[in-house]
């Protein structure tokens, strides 16, 4: 508009010119405001859905009565320490293996590769298919056989080892993608070498120097890890196990609100989460371009 | 715990030489755990997978033989309606997805707020990670029948339901839009501005430089993104569930009606076919997705 009414002599050059300048900005801000709303307006909601009860007022009580409801605790608690088993196992599988390949068993790194990669292409929902196959071959035909212990030890109801080998699976392509970023930016052999030079031993250069190096890495791995165990679903509930996910969904029928409030309360703690992870990450700045690969790569939806 | 307090390993000559020859074989050690963990905990499940697909055990002589007929029986009628559903959801919300992303993407990009940035990269990162049943809880606080934006708006009386395709579908936008964010930002950084004054210089207008220099560029990394966004729909389970149950017919649900008995008895074998039909999409996919990755990161170095 303000084109139109200046002079007449380079109308259209102007009109051009005020057309790059001023529209980019107002579609810039127009596409951002309408993603605030879409990505504000259910977290907003959320927390007014678990504190406001229409025609009773405000209250918190859906957060307060969260630590007495039945089963959090324990279904919390079951979680947690299947994400500490599952990264402890990931870590400790794919970190030697890794840096083996770095070493000295170059050859191995395609299949390694593809190892850590594969799992990328079954669904969770296809692999519990296959464990569960497994696991009714338990009863049916080893019976007789000292291998059912392990059937039965893998499925115990306190500790469902089952759950912690299925979720390794499902995180090794992110403990894979995260760890071999972190490696790309450190000279292992020469690391190594000098460490071994002066006279550590094997324990010693791993713990003291190649782990440090790696912080930003092994965190963006363990961040991964852990999300994706917190909200894994389907696995825990096909084969009968209630951790934190499944109770969500068994109390949300006659607890609505109290529900949405953890449901809230999980995506505060994956925030919070994610801000010490990159706190961690700009902490050691040798790894940092780790964390915007790794946190491409994401837990099952 | 310091260098000191460890005792120094004796580095003589004939020591490291043996060590030295040692290396090739000890490092190959170290990525056998890996190897052997894979091969026990995730091709032991899938191999049960492929062989329950393809073969039928006579329940009276215990014979097996094998046969197509799962396989076939998974591509028909309702199993065929699901694994369509499936795609259709997963290829609409990967498209919508990925127009909503770039746009956001590109309006991160543009801006020169450093703080906006960060911010939208972390929040991109949190939410792509906020899949699954507090996401579906979420939604039913705010979109669902008794939830907080429906009443304000009374979206009831305009036709809106959350437990349909289209309810679905805006779900999966809330944890895919992000994702593709978190993707192509990389790429769109790689768009060096001294194309576009070359392209402008040479007299080329915007829409001819998105045309024949943009576009082109940023095809393998768009590509890939889509492709992402469908697998990571495709293999979503946790959500619908939580949110539909099983009034939109996905594959997923499917798998998990026929594993956990809620339809016929012997059907365990079909959820077997459904599941290899999804890693066969699956793999597809990831084909795909791969070298596409590969060819997009050349330009962004």
């Amino acid at each position: 508009m303000a084109a139109m009414t200046t002079s007449t002599i380079d109308r259209p050059a102007r009109a051009a010119a005020t057309r790059r300048r001023g529209r980019p900005r107002i579609w810039r801000g127009a596409v951002l405001a309408l993603a605030a709303c879409y990505f504000l307006i259910p977290l907003a909601a959320s927390f007014v859905f678990t504190v406001h009860t229409p025609g009773q007022g405000v209250s918190f009580e859906a957060y307060t009565a969260l630590l007495a409801a039945d089963g959090f605790t324990d279904s919390l608690l079951l979680s947690l320490s299947l994400a500490a088993a599952t990264i402890a196992l990931a870590l400790l599988l794919a970190v030697p293996a890794l840096v083996a390949v770095r070493l000295g068993a170059p050859r191995l790194r395609p299949v390694v590769e593809v190892m850590c990669m594969l799992p990328l292409v079954v669904p969770p929902i296809a692999l519990v298919t296959g464990v569960s196959t497994v696991l009714r071959w338990g009863p049916d035909q080893l019976s007789r056989t000292p291998l059912y212990q392990t059937f039965l030890a893998v499925q115990n109801e306190e500790f469902p080892l089952v759950l912690v080998l299925a979720y390794t699976v499902l995180a090794l392509p992110f403990v894979y993608r995260s760890l071999d970023t972190g490696l790309r930016a450190v000279d292992v052999p020469t690391l190594v070498e000098a460490a071994r030079n002066c006279g550590a031993s094997w324990p010693y250069v791993v713990v003291r120097v190649l782990l440090p190096n790696l912080r930003a890495a092994l965190a963006g791995a363990a961040f991964l890890t852990l999300a994706l165990v917190l909200g894994e679903f389907t696995i825990a509930s096909l084969l009968g196990f209630e951790p934190f996910a499944v109770w969500i969904v068994t109390i949300s029928g006659s607890q609505a609100r109290m529900s949405v409030a953890v449901s809230v309360l999980s995506l505060l703690i994956t925030w919070a989460l994610l801000l010490l992870l990159s706190r961690a990450g700009t902490a050691a700045a040798t790894a940092a371009p780790s964390r915007d690969s790794s946190r491409t790569s994401r837990k099952e939806p | 715990m310091t260098a000191l307090s460890q005792p120094p390993t004796p580095v003589a000559g004939g020591a490291s030489r043996r060590r030295r020859r040692r290396r090739g074989p000890r490092t190959h050690l170290a990525a056998l755990p890996l190897l052997g963990f894979t091969a026990l905990c995730f091709g032991l499940p899938v191999g049960a997978l492929l062989y329950g697909a393809v073969t039928r055990t006579d329940p009276d002589t215990g014979a097996t033989a094998v046969t197509g007929e799962h396989l076939a029986r998974s591509l028909q009628g309702p199993y065929l309606g699901s694994l369509i559903g499936s795609v259709q959801l997963s290829a609409l919300t990967a498209l919508i997805g990925s127009v909503l992303g770039v746009l956001i993407a590109q309006a991160i990009v543009t801006s020169r707020s450093r703080a906006l940035r960060d911010a939208a990269l972390t929040a991109s990162g949190v939410l792509a990670n906020f899949g699954g049943v507090p996401l579906a809880f979420a939604f039913i606080a705010t979109l669902g029948i008794s939830g907080v934006v429906t009443q304000l708006a009374d979206l009831t009386s305009l036709g809106w339901n959350l437990y349909s395709f289209t309810g679905l579908a805006v779900v999966y936008l809330y944890f895919l839009t992000p994702l593709m964010v978190l993707v192509i930002v990389p790429a769109l950084d790689g768009l060096r501005p001294q194309w576009r004054e070359a392209a402008q210089n040479a007299g080329a207008s915007g829409r001819q430089f998105w045309l024949h220099i943009g576009l082109p560029v940023l095809a393998p990394s768009l590509l890939g993104g889509f492709v992402l966004l469908f697998g990571s729909a495709f293999a979503a389970h946790a959500t619908a569930a939580a949110l539909v149950g099983g009034s939109v017919p996905l594959v997923t649900l499917k798998i998990a009606d026929a594993l956990s008995g809620n339809v016929l008895v012997g059907q365990e074998n079909v959820a077997l076919a459904l599941s290899l039909d999804m890693i066969l999409i699956a793999g597809l996919v990831m084909a795909v997705y791969l070298p596409l990755q590969r060819r997009s990161a050349r330009w962004l170095r």
